[in-house]
């Protein structure tokens, strides 16, 4: 088990190094492409030795991602990438581990290494490119597609509610949670920086249009013309603001236990009766009110960090473990352990 | 056999071999009272098998017939092959346990009952509308020896300030004390191990002393018994000996990998019987270079071990059948990455949920071709619980040298049954070379992830190399840059050359050599937990002066490569196996003009020597006539 040097003295690397030179093969004008953009544009600054990083994807558009970066990857089975992720990463807790994947390798096949994934908080970075529908096998419903969203295999509306995955990720207890969105291009690359330099599990949903199969997705928050009213850009103690002049903003009731969109300068409401966003809050109550406000008639939709706790991860309390037990015993040789227990001799 | 008179009133008579089973309530104790008296048995020199059985639920009503928990050991001055046909002695705690034994016991068998529990609450759970121990045919029948075990062992413990109930759990040690009076062992070892066994509990450990003690005076100084027994120590080969069960020897096979390679070993793993117990051992083995991780699901279990093989450990997944059914995706996942992992099944009684508890041969098929797409791979089976040691060791080797998955096969019966494990000097281990490749492996200058050597093994590099970052994954690979690639010529390639690595396995594969005889009437083959059986029917046939040979398969996938001439030697080949037919139905369709007899049993118990040999000796008047 060597420890490789992982951090990268300089930064020597360019966007370049982190392009495989295979040319993806998403539809024109997918979302993916500005994502992938982010990530290669990400990886310099992070100061890690591109050898020391793997992606890890699962089945879907979203998971062709590793073949399009230029370090260690592993294309895996529909929903499985966290599995394979969570054996490298205790195995190997010195290398930088990502898993791309989407809203049904993640939610569908994959929901229960998802949430344990989560919940084990291993040092894992997770991209949930969600686009709310299934792209490569041709557009059916998937688990974030909205109630009555009419798809190939609903034609008359499904009748599922869908998942909100950072209210799951949260509700797993993931440590690092945010939201952002294909064309919000630097807001993306900061929120990538920020699970990557989070230390445990990181999630992070990715808003992306799927130009073919449920284009426009989410029009409704990303035009011009209305999403300074329809985005709320959350930062890290700073009140929950938003709106053309950044006079709306978020107020928690806490007479009902519900959050609340009022506007500075109306009725009396000053901004300091405006929640200051707290991504250290050790409880994720407010944390998942905020993330189920996306996509609510009369709520902005949150973007950014959620949340960003500091707990031990599980690779740490594994090697811990492992060091405890090497510190402990005392002769580790293989002819002791061979000739452990009741023995006896056999002349 | 010869008789003297010991060191007491007690004539002892000298035997060969002696089996003995425990039965009880799942309560009762009685597997811990197998247990140790097969430690005693052990470490007394002789050689021994055992075979517990015991039910799925954990605790079933007390007093149950479902309850029953059985605990057999066959022990002898010989070599022992399995845990033996039929109890020559059955020590029962209660009604139901001699309800659902009795039938076992061999004609003229010892029976030695705990008459305290034989009462009308107990009779009735078991349906008895009598008292059996007054059956006049079963005195005739057998040699009955009703104790009352429940009254003794509160007279052992008056003023001991225990409750009734910690008295009543006491009792098993009273049988295990008369057990060691009766077979001559010495009472110290079995203090030294109450002792610390309830280190923590000092009264306990003093009660259950106490009644040891009464269960032993009881043998001598009673007027019931008349015989004592010795079985002279075995003639094993030279050696330091432990006692192992194949659970234990399988999680000690990988930590010897670990150390023989220097690298690590990751398991990863969901806990599900009769596997757990390779998970809990290796749990205990970190400072010996093993990392465990529980897993969510099956499916996980194995996605992280080849995660982890990705990364350069020696991977490694436990499980049972309904495990393996979902670890068949992923299985595929390793063929064609062919990354080295090892998928350990110890088999159970099936489909589906089938009989936990009890053991099957049933996953061979399943091991052999349950993948979709072509997707071979090495196959290897154990013969013995402490051949789990040698079978875990050779299965790594093989993943590693060949960069494919291996199937090793175990059951229930290997699993948690136990014999004398000879512990191997270092000498005695294989080499496990592990090489990662650090710089490129191809003409121009690059890395080329499915360059071949000439046995066509590709190269392993891992995350942490710099140069060498490349991709796999589950889509058709080019044949040489690993690039994803859809041609079809290309998959063809890809399907054969696959195909034809896991075929050159065979050199690693030794040729058979038949126990008995190399030609003849009738050759025995069989695979995996019934070479006891089958070498022990082989050894009675040849004595009766039958010309019979045995030959045992380890490796399963590729077959050894003078496998067909090996049989065609002899009239008649019959394949021993606990299922349906399933080597039997390999063996006709990969050797050809090999059309094997069958002997089938699905009992989710080990093969009966007597039947089979019965069986056996049915084909060779055939044959002969």
């Amino acid at each position: 088990m060597s420890t490789t040097e992982t951090l990268v003295k300089e930064a020597a690397y360019t966007k370049k190094d982190f392009e495989s030179g295979v040319d993806p093969r998403w539809c024109p004008g997918c979302g993916d492409y500005s994502i992938i953009n982010q990530v290669q544009r990400t990886m310099p600054a992070l100061g890690v030795k591109r050898e020391n990083i793997v992606f890890v994807s699962g089945i879907g558009c979203s998971s062709r991602f590793p073949y399009y970066m230029n370090n260690y990857g592993m294309h895996t089975l529909h929903g499985r990438a966290p599995a394979f992720a969570s054996g490298l990463k205790i195995s190997r807790p010195e290398l930088m581990v990502w898993v791309v994947t989407g809203d049904g390798d993640a939610l569908a096949i994959g929901g229960n290494h998802f949430i344990h994934a989560m919940r084990r908080n291993l040092d894992l970075k997770l991209l949930l490119f969600n686009n709310r529908i299934y792209g490569l096998t041709k557009g059916q419903a998937s688990p974030t597609s909205e109630l009555g969203k009419k798809t190939k295999s609903t034609p008359h509306g499904t009748p599922d509610a869908p998942f909100n995955p950072p209210a799951l990720a949260l509700g797993a207890g993931a440590t690092f949670v945010a939201r952002s969105i294909d064309v919000e291009g630097p807001h993306l690359g900061a929120v990538i920086k920020s699970a990557a330099e989070h230390h445990g599990s990181a999630f992070v949903e990715v808003y992306q249009n799927c130009p073919v199969f449920n284009d426009g997705a989410y029009t409704s928050i990303t035009d011009k013309a209305v999403k300074a009213d329809q985005l709320l850009r959350m930062e890290h103690g700073k009140p929950l603001l938003f709106g053309k002049d950044g006079k709306k903003g978020i107020r928690f009731d806490g007479r009902q236990a519900r959050l609340e969109v009022v506007t500075v300068g109306e009725n009396g409401v000053t901004e300091a009766d405006i929640l200051v966003h707290d991504v250290r809050r050790d409880d994720p109550t407010i944390a998942f009110m905020m993330a189920n406000l996306a996509l609510t008639p009369g709520f902005p939709t949150p973007i950014g960090v959620f949340r960003d706790v500091r707990r031990p991860t599980s690779d740490e309390l594994t090697w811990e473990q492992v060091k405890a037990a090497r510190a402990k015993a005392g002769d580790t040789s293989l002819e002791r352990l061979l000739a452990s227990g009741d023995t006896w001799i056999i002349p | 056999m010869s008789t003297h008179a010991g060191g007491s009133k007690h004539q002892v008579q000298q035997v060969e071999t002696v089996v003995i089973r425990f039965v009880g309530d799942s309560g009762d104790g009685m597997q811990l009272t197998g247990s140790e008296f097969t430690r005693a048995s052990a470490l007394a020199g002789n050689d021994l098998a055992t075979f517990p059985d015991y039910p799925a639920e954990i605790r079933a009503p007390a007093g149950s017939l479902a309850g029953v928990s059985g605990y057999q050991v066959h022990f002898g001055a010989r070599e022992i092959h399995t845990p033996g046909d039929a109890p020559d002695v059955l020590v029962a705690m209660n009604p139901a346990a001699l309800k659902t034994n009795l039938p076992d016991l061999r004609e003229g068998g010892m029976l030695i009952v705990n008459a305290g529990a034989f009462n009308a609450a107990n009779l009735e759970k078991a349906g008895y509308h009598a008292n059996p121990l007054e059956d006049e045919a079963l005195q005739q029948n057998y040699r009955v020896f009703p104790v009352d075990m429940n009254r003794l062992s509160e007279t052992a413990l008056e003023g001991s300030g225990l409750s009734a109930k910690e008295v009543a759990r006491c009792k098993n040690y009273f049988a295990l004390g008369l057990m060691y009076w009766m077979y001559s062992r010495p009472m110290e070892g079995q203090l030294e191990s109450i002792a610390k066994k309830f280190a923590k509990k000092p009264n306990l450990a003093d009660a259950n002393a106490r009644v040891f003690k009464a269960g032993y005076a009881f043998g001598e100084t009673s007027e019931v018994f008349f015989q004592r027994y010795e079985v002279p120590a075995s003639r094993l080969p030279p050696g330091t000996y432990r006692n192992v069960t194949g659970n234990y020897a399988t999680a000690l096979g990988f930590a010897a990998a670990a150390h023989l390679s220097g690298k690590q070993v990751f398991l990863g793993s969901y806990p599900i019987t009769p596997a757990s117990e390779i998970l809990h051992e290796m749990a205990y083995l970190k400072e010996h270079g093993v990392v465990t991780f529980q897993a969510e699901d099956e499916i996980a279990g194995i996605g992280s071990a080849i995660g982890a093989a990705f990364g350069g450990a020696l991977a490694v997944t436990t499980t049972s059948g309904p495990g393996l059914a979902l670890k068949t995706e992923m299985l595929g996942f390793a063929v064609i990455t062919e990354l080295p992992l090892v998928v350990v099944n110890v088999q159970r009684g099936g489909p589906s949920t089938g009989m936990p508890t009890k053991t099957e041969q049933s996953d061979l098929l399943m091991a052999l071709f349950g993948r979709h797409g072509e997707a071979p791979l090495p196959v290897i089976a154990a013969q013995s619980p402490g051949d789990c040691f040698w079978a875990a060791l050779e299965a790594m080797r093989v993943a590693v040298r060949w960069m494919t998955p291996v199937i090793l096969l175990t059951d229930g019966y290997l699993a948690n049954g136990t014999e004398p494990f000879r512990i191997p000097t270092l000498k005695e281990l294989p080499r496990l070379d592990v090489r990662y490749q650090t710089g490129p492996n191809h003409a121009d200058g690059q890395f080329m992830p499915y360059q071949r050597d000439e046995r066509l093994v590709r190269d392993w590099a891992i995350p942490g190399t710099p140069g060498l970052e490349h991709r796999v994954g589950g889509l058709e690979k080019d044949s040489l840059s690993g690039m994803v690639s859809y041609d079809g010529m290309n998959h063809e390639r890809m399907v054969k050359t696959r195909a034809q690595k896991v075929q050159n396995v065979v050199a690693d594969v030794p040729d058979v050599e038949p126990f008995g005889q190399d030609a003849g009437e009738l050759v025995l083959v069989s695979w995996g937990g019934t070479f006891g059986s089958v070498r022990g029917a082989a050894e009675q046939l040849r004595a009766r002066g039958r010309s019979v040979g045995h030959i045992h398969l380890r490796w399963l996938n590729p077959l050894p490569r003078n496998l067909g001439d090996a049989l065609r030697r002899f009239h008649k080949v019959l394949v021993p196996e606990v299922n349906d037919g399933q080597l039997a139905f390999y063996l006709r369709g990969s050797l050809p003009g090999i059309d094997p007899l069958q002997f089938n049993r699905i009992n989710g118990k080990p093969i009966k020597i007597a039947e089979l040999v019965a069986r056996a000796l049915e084909i060779t008047r055939e044959v002969t006539a």
